[in-house]
């Protein structure tokens, strides 16, 4: 694993190499659970509420959504309700929650019981991806250990609150992350997504209102509580506040994880952290977020890392990889890696994504192939465009965000496929997803 | 109520009611294809997707809520553009072959292509590539034309309360089948062939086997409701007739039938034919020296009227046993009652209610 | 029949299909209702899945509801008393009754007592071979319930003691207050199409439509005035069973058969054929040539339903339309429409235009049907009778409030063992009964291409030990016997029947099972015993 030390203020990832994870003291020593007894002694669940929306924590699992918010929500009177920690970190050359749950479970587990505190939720169930054996085994182990040490359990700090956790693992399919085929999957279904509303806060597991939360959007949650919204709000930026951890890989000279408030530009992480591109190397792009967010020119890396940044210029954060690709790569060989990805990755239920992905694949390896048309790139777009306001999740909508993106951006490089240049597409290994997991190489996924 | 703006038009609707109840609720129609009123929702289909003013998705009408101030249309251009790419995107994974498909001019992916001009589509590729599953004496199913739906999912769960069907496979060969793809008619497979899951398929995807090729559905010259001559269940069902013949039976889903949504077993559905079977009698017939020779009905009413007065005569109404019939309607079963003891005074009139 | 009558007033299915679907508990016993009766099953499989409702199934072989079910009792064919008086022994001891219901709507309540007394669940599991822990279960589950609905069929009433079977059925309701509300009741569900109109038109021997006795001097009158004629009989006529029985005694002479086949649906066949041929004169009216036909002197070529305009009435006593689709086939006609004209023959001009005429007379005299009409059945989809009035919206469910004979009767009722047993000679039980795929005696659904191929000859269930026994290999042919006669067919090896029983579908003219069956009858009502015979089964090389 590639962690990258910097300097400043670290959040999630504050015990990172500082503790043994397997040892709950020394959790406990660095303030560990402090949080959870403060929330559940002095302070209601509505005040919990109240702390984390103030404090401008938005989700970490791609989309952003104010955290706070979500969780004041969640639907009131019910007999049961859940919180779900969503592990199941499916985003290609992503590994940051792995990073939590590896090097400090119990900041993951104080965090939901905290979360389940404010909604009112009794039980907890993470969710965390099947091949992240060693993430599964640590998670249960630390679970066991707050058992014993009464930070899980019944009657909690001598409240009658109660909480009690268990982790679930993954079925192994990327859309398994989205939030309702997830709940699908734990309650031992096909993992396809619902429609929403009901959203989960409304109806969700077994029918229960549940949060669905990210591992570090739920990590951050201990530090809130413990030095105050205010504090937290002062880092970052006025909209984006806390850290984000970003994960650096493609043609980087250094790749690697790494925590940074808020606000530093794509340009200034990827030189100062990254080491900048090999010698000689001229930047062709930046994949910006995972799979499913946008391409990004070199005329636009000197955006802030922000949420509204990003939105700003037609870009998202997503789950915080920064994929740089040099001027060596074959860019229709990337795209075409990329909706490769997404068609073998669509569940099949609606039928813009299941058919469209699909389509986008078929269309971009006959352009690739050199029999592309420029009707092709206009079918490309009405395509992509109609499968972003129409597909029923977010797997589908956001498919073809980095070929819409990159024919506004590289709209030059897609008419020279059309007038007949033939590209070097490795069809195979396309086909076999290695190309795709071959641009994230440099970056620490091999999995535990 | 809530009020709401659709197409325009200012209208009012039950709250918890969705964007299609209360388009439908005031006389707009809105297309679907997953949709149906019986089953739970899906939302999958993504053809009733309409435009909602300040959203920034396009809302699948069939699931999506009302709200107050709500300000959704319907036919809009995004919509209208929507809905043609998604006919486009299903006609290209599909065998178009309208010539000869059992369900053409009932198929609804035919329907609305025809609604939405698709003549054909930008997407063509790659098609769905499956085996037709004719194993069975019912009905045959053909996923290469299957939008999907999911219907015959649901209807198998929710109406047959059975579980034969679940989609296999993922994205672009995604498709519903039984457990481990066996034959309908292997000992593992739950399908008793009650057809619930035909009647409710959009597509040429499932169609009956019962007189196949034989007829076009716009034949039909009518479909007359009427109620099941098999179990004491009293179903409600339509018999499609062309000419003098019953081609095939539809559910009735007038709401109104002792079977809800219209549901069936596999006798009333598929148990209909004998209607029309060669064997059936069509003239009275008189045995003499053992052998039966046809005979008008006026010979045989004659004989049959002499023949009962005779033995009535001799040894009195009470040598005469009528057998009426839990088969024929009230009014043949008040008839021959009547007949017995009105015309012979007796009560030798029984059926085989016991049996 | 007769036994629900004696204990409420009314022999039909006391509530409606639909409210299988509200029943908090669903005892279903002596019913294989995803076979013979397939909707009313999806509205019961609905309970289970999607309402919690609890599903007790009671029934020696092991029928697809039993996937559904809570509690599943194997009982012994021919049983059920004994299982019903265990189940009320339990639950007068636990305090489960309705004791309120018992004072208030019942009587006779301490005859029924004084029985059940004796049947604690150990002795019920002596006689049923049920375990006692689970009779006990089942009756708790069952008087627990904030609704519990009983469903029965053939499998209660096929027996000698049909009656009494019935009649416990209906004391374990009263004893619980499972009785005249919503999704409870007995609710026997009754067989074919149009059974239970054919009982409500009077297609009875000791009763006129509605169920107004024969023997009524008031009622005699009242139709004598209706039908414009004198000396109608006061005398009860032969039931089916009994006619046959008069046929060999040469008290009857002629018979005229409209739409059945007793040689393949009546017990003992061969006797039926013995009669059937003894006869002076037998005229037969059926839609194809059944073998019952082919013994006849005349027969006459009917419509189908398909053919005619007319009405059944549902299982659950909803009067339903029967609307013409076509024109009847070749020379055929419908079957009313030939009654009129042998009576007019005869002498008693019948000239009814159509059918809504007869049924304008039924309404007229038939006061549980006085309300209804076509128009109304075409505006609200059928009509539940009673409906004695035009503004009348008919009965979802009876009994409410007060039963139709005033109070509820009570009866206890002793086990006794079924009329035949097995012995050394005939060593298994016989039993019959129905496949989803075909009807009664296969006449229509023989013919009937799909349902055919599916099902084309009839197979006999036998449990795995016993055919290993008697070394029976699966799909082997196979001879049973009983006293008297025997059938040839092929063995069908499934953990379905129980080991010392076999299970014989009855479609099938060349291999019937009425073939073997017993005509030994119910005492009160006349029905033979198809559940239970003694029969030997072996191989043939
Ligand atoms: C196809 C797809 C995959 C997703 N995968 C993940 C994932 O692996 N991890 C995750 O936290 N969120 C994932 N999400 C986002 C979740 O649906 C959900 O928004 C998130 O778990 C909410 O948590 P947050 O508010 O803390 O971000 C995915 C969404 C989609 C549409
Ligand atoms: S958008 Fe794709 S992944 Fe999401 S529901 Fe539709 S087919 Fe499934
Ligand atoms: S025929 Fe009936 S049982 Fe078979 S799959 Fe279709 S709905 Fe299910
Ligand atoms: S087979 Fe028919 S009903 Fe089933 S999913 Fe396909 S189109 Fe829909």
């Amino acid at each position: 694993m590639n962690y990258i030390e910097t300097d400043g203020v670290k959040i999630v990832l504050r015990n990172f190499g500082k503790i043994d994870p397997l040892k709950v003291e020394e959790y406990v020593a660095r303030g560990g659970y402090e949080s959870l007894k403060k929330a559940l002694t002095a302070m209601t669940p509505e005040a919990v509420i109240e702390e984390v929306k103030a404090s401008g924590l938005r989700g970490r699992g791609g989309a952003g959504f104010p955290t706070g918010l979500k969780w004041s929500f969640t639907k009131k009177d019910a007999d049961q309700k859940y919180i779900v920690c969503n592990a199941d970190e499916g985003e290609p050359g992503t590994a940051k929650d792995r990073l939590i749950m590896t090097g400090d479970p119990h900041g993951l587990i104080e965090g939901m019981a905290i979360a389940g505190y404010a909604i009112g939720a009794t039980k907890g169930f993470i969710y965390c991806r099947g091949e992240y054996t060693t993430s599964i085994n640590t998670l249960n182990h630390a679970i066991n250990q707050a058992r014993e040490n009464g930070f899980l359990g019944e009657n909690l700090f001598g409240t009658d609150f109660t909480f009690n956790l268990e982790v679930r693992s993954g079925a192994g399919a990327y859309v398994c992350g989205e939030e309702t085929a997830l709940i699908e999957s734990i309650e031992g279904h096909r993992g396809m997504p619902r429609f929403k509303p009901p959203f989960p806060g409304g109806a969700g597991l077994w029918g229960k209102p549940t949060v669905v939360n990210n591992v570090e959007t739920l990590a951050n949650v201990p530090v809130i509580l413990d030095k105050g919204a205010d504090w937290y709000k002062s880092i970052g930026t006025e909209k984006s506040a806390g850290t984000k951890i970003f994960i650096l890989c493609g043609n980087l000279r250094n790749t690697g994880a790494l925590e940074l408030p808020f606000g530093m530009t794509v340009r200034e992480v990827m030189e100062t952290y990254g080491g900048g591109l090999l010698t000689g190397r001229d930047l062709q792009m930046v994949h910006l977020g995972g799979a499913a967010s946008g391409i990004m020119p070199p005329a636009l890396i000197d955006t802030p890392l922000t949420y509204e940044d990003l939105q700003a210029v037609g870009q998202g954060l997503g789950s915080g990889v920064i994929l740089a690709i040099d001027d060596q790569k074959d860019f229709m060989s990337y795209i075409c890696s990329n909706t490769h990805f997404f068609e073998h990755e669509s569940c099949g239920k609606c039928t813009p994504c299941r058919e469209g992905t699909a389509r986008i694949n078929e269309i971009l390896h006959r352009i690739a192939a050199g029999d592309g048309t420029l009707e092709d790139l206009d079918n490309l777009k009405d395509l992509g465009e109609m499968m972003q306001i129409s597909a029923l999740c977010g797997l589908g909508q956001a498919a073809p965000t980095p070929v819409l993106t990159s024919l506004e951006h590289f709209m030059d490089k897609y008419v020279e496929a059309v007038s007949g240049k033939k590209n070097e597409v490795n069809e195979e290994a396309v086909a076999t997803e290695a190309i795709h997991k071959s641009y994230y190489e440099a970056a620490p996924i091999k999995l535990d | 109520m809530i009020n709401l703006t659709i197409d325009g038009k200012q209208v009012q609707a039950e709250s918890g009611m969705t964007i299609l109840q209360a388009a439908k609720a005031n006389g707009i129609e809105i297309p679907t294809f997953c949709y149906d009123p019986a089953l739970s929702k899906a939302g999958a289909c993504r053809i009733c997707v309409v435009e909602v003013e300040g959203a920034r998705l396009l809302a699948a009408a069939c699931v999506a809520p009302i709200y107050e101030g709500m300000v959704v249309h319907t036919n809009s251009e995004k919509v209208q553009k929507s809905r043609r790419i998604n006919l486009e995107l299903l006609w290209a994974n599909h065998n178009q072959d309208c010539l000869t498909c059992e369900k053409a001019g009932e198929c609804k992916l035919q329907e609305l292509c025809y609604k939405y001009g698709v003549t054909e589509s930008r997407f063509e590729g790659k098609k769905r590539n499956l085996p037709i599953f004719d194993d069975n004496p019912f009905y045959i199913r053909d996923y290469n034309k299957c939008i999907n739906c999911g219907k015959c999912i649901r209807a198998c769960q929710e109406i047959q309360i059975n579980e034969t069907y679940d989609f296999v496979d993922r994205g672009f060969n995604t498709h519903p089948d039984t457990a481990y793809r066996v034959d309908l008619m292997a000992k593992e497979s739950p399908c008793v062939f009650c057809g619930n899951c035909v009647a409710v398929c959009p597509t040429g995807a499932l169609t009956s086997k019962i007189n196949r090729g034989t007829f076009r559905t716009w034949e039909v010259e009518k479909k007359v409701k009427t109620t099941c001559t098999y179990c004491g269940c009293g179903c409600g069902l339509e018999l499609n007739v062309i000419g003098n013949k019953v081609v095939r039976v539809t559910p009735d889903l007038s709401g109104t039938t002792p079977n809800e949504h219209g549901a069936l077993c596999t006798k009333g559905r598929f148990g209909f034919d004998f209607i029309n079977r060669e064997d059936r009698l069509t003239n009275p017939l008189i045995k003499e020296n053992g052998k039966f020779r046809k005979a008008s009905w006026e010979e045989a009413l004659d004989l049959i009227a002499s023949k009962l007065k005779g033995i009535a005569d001799v040894n009195g109404g009470n040598s005469l046993m009528f057998l009426s019939s839990a088969r024929t309607t009230n009014e043949e079963n008040y008839l021959m009652q009547k007949l017995s003891r009105a015309v012979f005074k007796t009560n030798n009139v029984d059926h085989c209610a016991r049996l | 029949m007769a036994g629900l009558a004696a204990s409420f007033g009314s022999g039909a299915m006391t509530n409606s299909i639909s409210e299988f679907s509200k029943a908090k508990c669903i005892f279903v016993i002596g019913s294989n209702t995803t076979e013979t009766h397939p909707i009313i099953s999806l509205q019961i499989k609905k309970a289970v899945k999607y309402n919690g409702a609890k599903l007790i199934v009671a029934d020696p072989r092991r029928i697809d509801l039993i996937d559904f079910a809570d509690v599943w009792m194997r009982h012994k064919s021919g049983t059920d008393v004994a299982l019903f008086n265990g189940m009320m022994h339990v639950i007068l001891k636990e305090g489960l009754a309705d004791e309120e219901f018992i004072k208030e709507r019942t009587e006779k309540f301490d005859e029924l007592k004084a029985v059940v007394d004796k049947y604690t669940p150990e002795y019920a599991s002596e006689i049923t071979g049920v375990p006692a822990e689970d009779i006990i279960e089942a009756a708790r589950i069952y008087a627990s319930a904030e609704n519990s609905s009983i469903a029965y069929a053939m499998g209660i009433t096929q027996h000698t003691c049909g009656v009494d079977n019935v009649r416990s059925s209906a004391n374990l309701a009263m004893v619980t207050g499972n009785m005249g509300k919503e999704g409870t009741g007995v609710n026997p569900l009754r067989g074919q199409n149009n059974v239970q109109g054919a009982c409500d038109m009077g297609a009875l021997n000791a009763v006129y439509t509605g169920y107004q006795k024969v023997t009524l001097p008031a009622v005699k009158e009242k139709f004598e005035k209706a039908w414009g004629v004198e000396g109608l009989s006061d005398k009860p006529g032969y039931t089916v069973t009994s006619s046959f029985a008069a046929v060999e005694e040469g008290k009857v002479k002629g018979m005229f058969i409209m739409g059945e086949n007793p040689m393949v649906s009546d017990p003992n066949t061969g006797h039926i054929e013995h009669c059937l041929k003894a006869l002076d004169f037998l005229v037969v009216q059926d839609i194809f040539l059944t073998p019952t036909a082919q013994l006849a002197d005349v027969v006459l070529p009917a419509a189908t339903f398909a053919e005619k305009e007319g009405t059944f009435t549902n299982t659950e006593r909803r009067v339903l339309k029967v609307r013409q689709a076509i024109n009847p086939i070749g020379n055929s006609k419908p079957d009313w429409k030939i009654l009129c004209e042998i009576a007019t023959c005869c002498g008693y001009p019948m000239d009814y235009a159509n059918a809504e005429e007869i049924f304008e007379e039924i309404a007229s005299v038939t006061p549980s049907y006085g309300g209804i009409s076509y128009d109304r059945i075409e505006e609200t989809g059928g009509l539940a009778w009673p409906c004695p009035t035009k503004d009348h919206p008919g009965t979802k469910f009876l009994h409410k409030g007060k039963f139709a004979r005033g109070l509820g009767e009570f009866k206890g009722i002793e086990w006794k063992a079924p009329a035949e047993n097995p012995d050394d000679a005939y060593p298994l039980i016989l039993s019959t009964g129905r496949s989803l795929f075909h009807y009664h005696t296969g006449s229509m659904t023989r013919r009937a291409k799909a349902l055919d191929e599916y099902l084309p000859k009839n197979r006999v269930e036998i449990n795995p030990a016993k055919a290993a026994e008697l070394g029976i290999a699966n799909g082997e042919q196979v001879k049973i016997s009983t006293r008297r006669g025997e059938v040839v067919t092929e063995a069908y090896v499934t953990e379905r029947v129980p080991e010392h029983t076999i299970f014989l579908l009855f479609h099938f003219e060349e291999a019937a099972a009425n073939r073997l069956t017993n005509n030994a009858l119910d005492p009160v009502c006349g029905i033979p015993e198809y559940k239970a015979c003694a029969a030997k089964i072996e191989k043939i090389s």
